[in-house]
């Protein structure tokens, strides 16, 4: 079987176009770290401040804190639904998704929003709008009260819908 | 129960009743056929999966012992048989990958002709050949550069869900063993990085700039725009690399049959068509249908855009920016619209703009000064006119003032090429814009002096300011002091 592959596949694992074009995105990158200066990714006064750092701090953020969290949120929610005896009335009416659904919702505003939540770059924002970032705290927790709300009540009325058909 | 190896180690590999694939058969290549992901991608019928890789062995690049040695010492705790989500792959993947392939080079293409729009004035400045081709930005549609930003940052926002969902769809591929197995597979992961890099620090940076939240301590612009040629280096290879791929998973269901199948009809994808191992080995049952995850990621980005756009369209809609700074009330009098820098900031106080306030403008034959009674004195004009901001926002107000073409005549200048305008301003780093000369000859392009048939306020930029269509909100210079027209 190794005998169909080309020399480059047996060298270097992919064909030319692979070749190609994983040598041209490679370039271009090479070619905008050129162009920007290569000292500019990394701030020597304050190393957190770093184009650098915030590159890879984004992917080892989401790869390695974020999605693990959720993942592991997720399997506790799903042990510990299955742990609870479910009640006969609640036959069909799943409640995993009445908690998952507002918790991201809920999570994703924070993500995007969270400079205003926490009030985090306070003088620069008065500088700009000439306002203060105080309302997004509260406007953040009145969606998220709605938002659980709204799942509350679709759980009760499809958990009643199920009771009353499975009593005709 | 099944013993496999994988690397040096026994492990115990549950089979189901129904994978009858048998070890006797393919005796000649079990030593390798069990080891790591590929044991499992066997298919139910026994045959080799993947008709693209050697159903014999995993081919590996040269040195083929390096990587069959990597490919062997797999660390403890990374199991293929701990991704359990039924939901997971190639067609999944292959959805949120062409949602984004149709969208993100509209992010990124409004993104760099924003850079055009700022003309002399972009940031950063010297770009090399990572630039679209320039040209002199258009006065006309008014609400041109409006609607680039609202796009690029709306978009962005509302991708965000999307995004999100796409990486979790391929997570698995991030923990798969061995990382690589020849050059080609290492340059290609590493263009990967590039990749989501590029699209996650877009959306930090993005983010963080539009709510004045400046904590990552370098540029904005400088970092967002380099961001975005490695983002797009990134994005052209992979859907070079993938196009194929994702064509024929998408082929592989029907999106129509998709949306009809129930939670209880929810099945994982069958695993013979998965060649990136995106399939769980075992999956669990699954508690959200195919069309529900579909809904919940589509419903993530419709409430992000529900909560954004307000900013940009304005009227009614914006209210329903809560949690964004230019979704707030600003009042109801005439000068009761968003700012993008106090007069505070700007260090400008009350006696720089008294009666001794003059506008000097040159380019002629010599200066010519106005105080501000002398300048309302001149034929005024009226336009309603969007001001949009490079962080998505904006908002239509009425100006008057004086044309700025007329200021060139009154200057000595009757074809101006340009013009450069200076702010009272001392530190900002838009104290001085340059206009295009379509930007001073525009009908509509003023010297404001007065909005909603008052007196601009003195965070709008009193005494005058400039106003020109279609122009970027920043370089519409405040608390001017002088213009200096270019002739030909």
């Amino acid at each position: 079987m190794a005998s169909t592959r080309t020399p480059l596949q047996r060298l270097y694992g992919a064909g030319p176009l692979h070749l190609l074009v994983v040598f041209a995105s490679l370039a271009l990158v090479a070619y905008t770290v050129s162009v920007l200066g290569f000292g500019e990714l990394w701030d020597p006064d304050v190393w957190w401040q770093s184009i650098a750092v915030w590159f890879l701090g984004a992917v080892l953020l989401h790869d390695l804190i974020l999605f693990p969290l959720y993942a592991l949120a997720d399997r506790l929610l799903g042990a510990s639904l299955r742990r609870r005896p479910a009640p006969d009335h609640s036959i069909g009416v799943p409640i995993v998704n009445h908690v998952r659904v507002p918790v991201l919702a809920v999570g994703l505003l924070l993500l995007l929003f969270f400079p205003g939540i926490i009030e985090q770059g306070g003088s620069s924002y008065v500088n700009a709008t000439g306002q203060t970032q105080e309302p997004f705290l509260g406007r953040w927790i009145l969606l998220s009260t709605a938002i659980f709300s709204v799942s509350a009540a679709a759980y009760g009325i499809r958990s009643m819908r199920t009771r009353r058909g499975s009593r005709t | 129960m099944w013993q496999v190896r994988i690397g040096r180690t026994r492990v115990d590999a549950p089979v189901r009743d129904n994978q009858t694939w048998a070890v006797e058969r393919d005796g000649a290549s079990f030593d390798w056929a069990i080891v790591g992901v590929d044991a499992i991608k066997l298919d139910r019928e026994g045959s080799r999966v993947d008709a693209r890789e050697d159903p014999v062995s995993p081919s590996y690049g040269f040195p083929e012992r390096l990587w069959r040695g990597i490919e062997e010492n797999r660390p403890p705790g990374l199991d293929p048989r701990s991704w359990r989500s039924p939901l997971r792959g190639p067609w999944l993947t292959s959805v949120f990958g062409l949602v984004l392939l149709v969208t993100l080079p509209l992010v990124a293409f409004t993104g760099l002709l924003s850079y055009v729009a700022y003309g002399t004035q972009a940031r950063p400045e010297d770009v090399g050949w990572l630039h679209l081709p320039l040209f002199d930005w258009p006065t006309d549609p008014s609400w041109l550069y409006r609607l680039n930003q609202g796009l690029h940052v709306t978009l962005g926002l509302v991708l965000v869900p999307v995004v999100l969902a796409k990486l979790w769809s391929v997570v698995p591929r991030l923990f798969a063993w061995p990382p690589a197995r020849s050059v080609a597979q290492v340059l290609e992961r590493l263009s990967l990085l590039m990749l989501v890099g590029g699209i996650l620090f877009e959306i930090v940076t993005g983010v963080l700039n539009m709510q004045y939240d400046y904590i990552f301590g370098f540029s904005f612009y400088t970092a967002h725009y380099y961001g975005a040629w490695v983002f797009i280096a990134g994005f052209v290879a992979h859907v070079i690399l993938k196009m194929p791929r994702m064509i024929e998973s998408l082929r592989s269901r029907s999106f129509r049959e998709v949306l009809r199948t129930r939670l209880a009809d929810t099945r994982p994808e069958p695993r013979d068509a998965d060649a990136d191992g995106l399939v769980a080995v075992e999956p669990a049952p699954a508690t959200v249908s195919r069309r529900g995850a579909l809904a919940l990621v589509g419903g993530g980005s419709l409430m992000v855009f529900a909560l954004t756009a307000g900013q940009t369209i304005g009227g009614f809609t914006r209210p329903f920016a809560v949690l964004l700074p230019r979704g707030r009330d600003n009042g109801d009098g005439p000068n009761d619209f968003p700012i993008n820098r106090t007069a505070d900031a700007a260090g400008i106080d009350a006696d720089v703009v008294g009666t001794d306030w003059r506008l000097t403008l040159s380019g002629g034959a010599g200066e010519v000064t106005f105080d501000r009674a002398s300048l309302l004195d001149l034929p005024q004009h009226t336009a309603v006119l969007p001001i949009a901001c490079v962080e998505g926002w904006s908002t239509t107000q009425t100006w008057t003032g004086v044309r700025l073409r007329d200021l060139a005549e009154l200057a000595g200048v009757d074809a101006p090429e340009g013009a450069d305008v200076t702010s009272l301003e001392q530190s900002g780093a838009f104290n001085e814009s340059a206009l295009n000369a379509g930007q001073v000859t525009d009908g509509d392009a003023l010297l404001a002096l007065r909005v909603n048939d008052t007196d601009l306020s003195l965070d709008h930029g009193f005494p005058a300011r400039i106003i020109v269509p279609a122009m970027p909100g920043v370089l519409n210079t405040k608390w001017v002091s002088a213009i200096s027209f270019r002739s030909a």
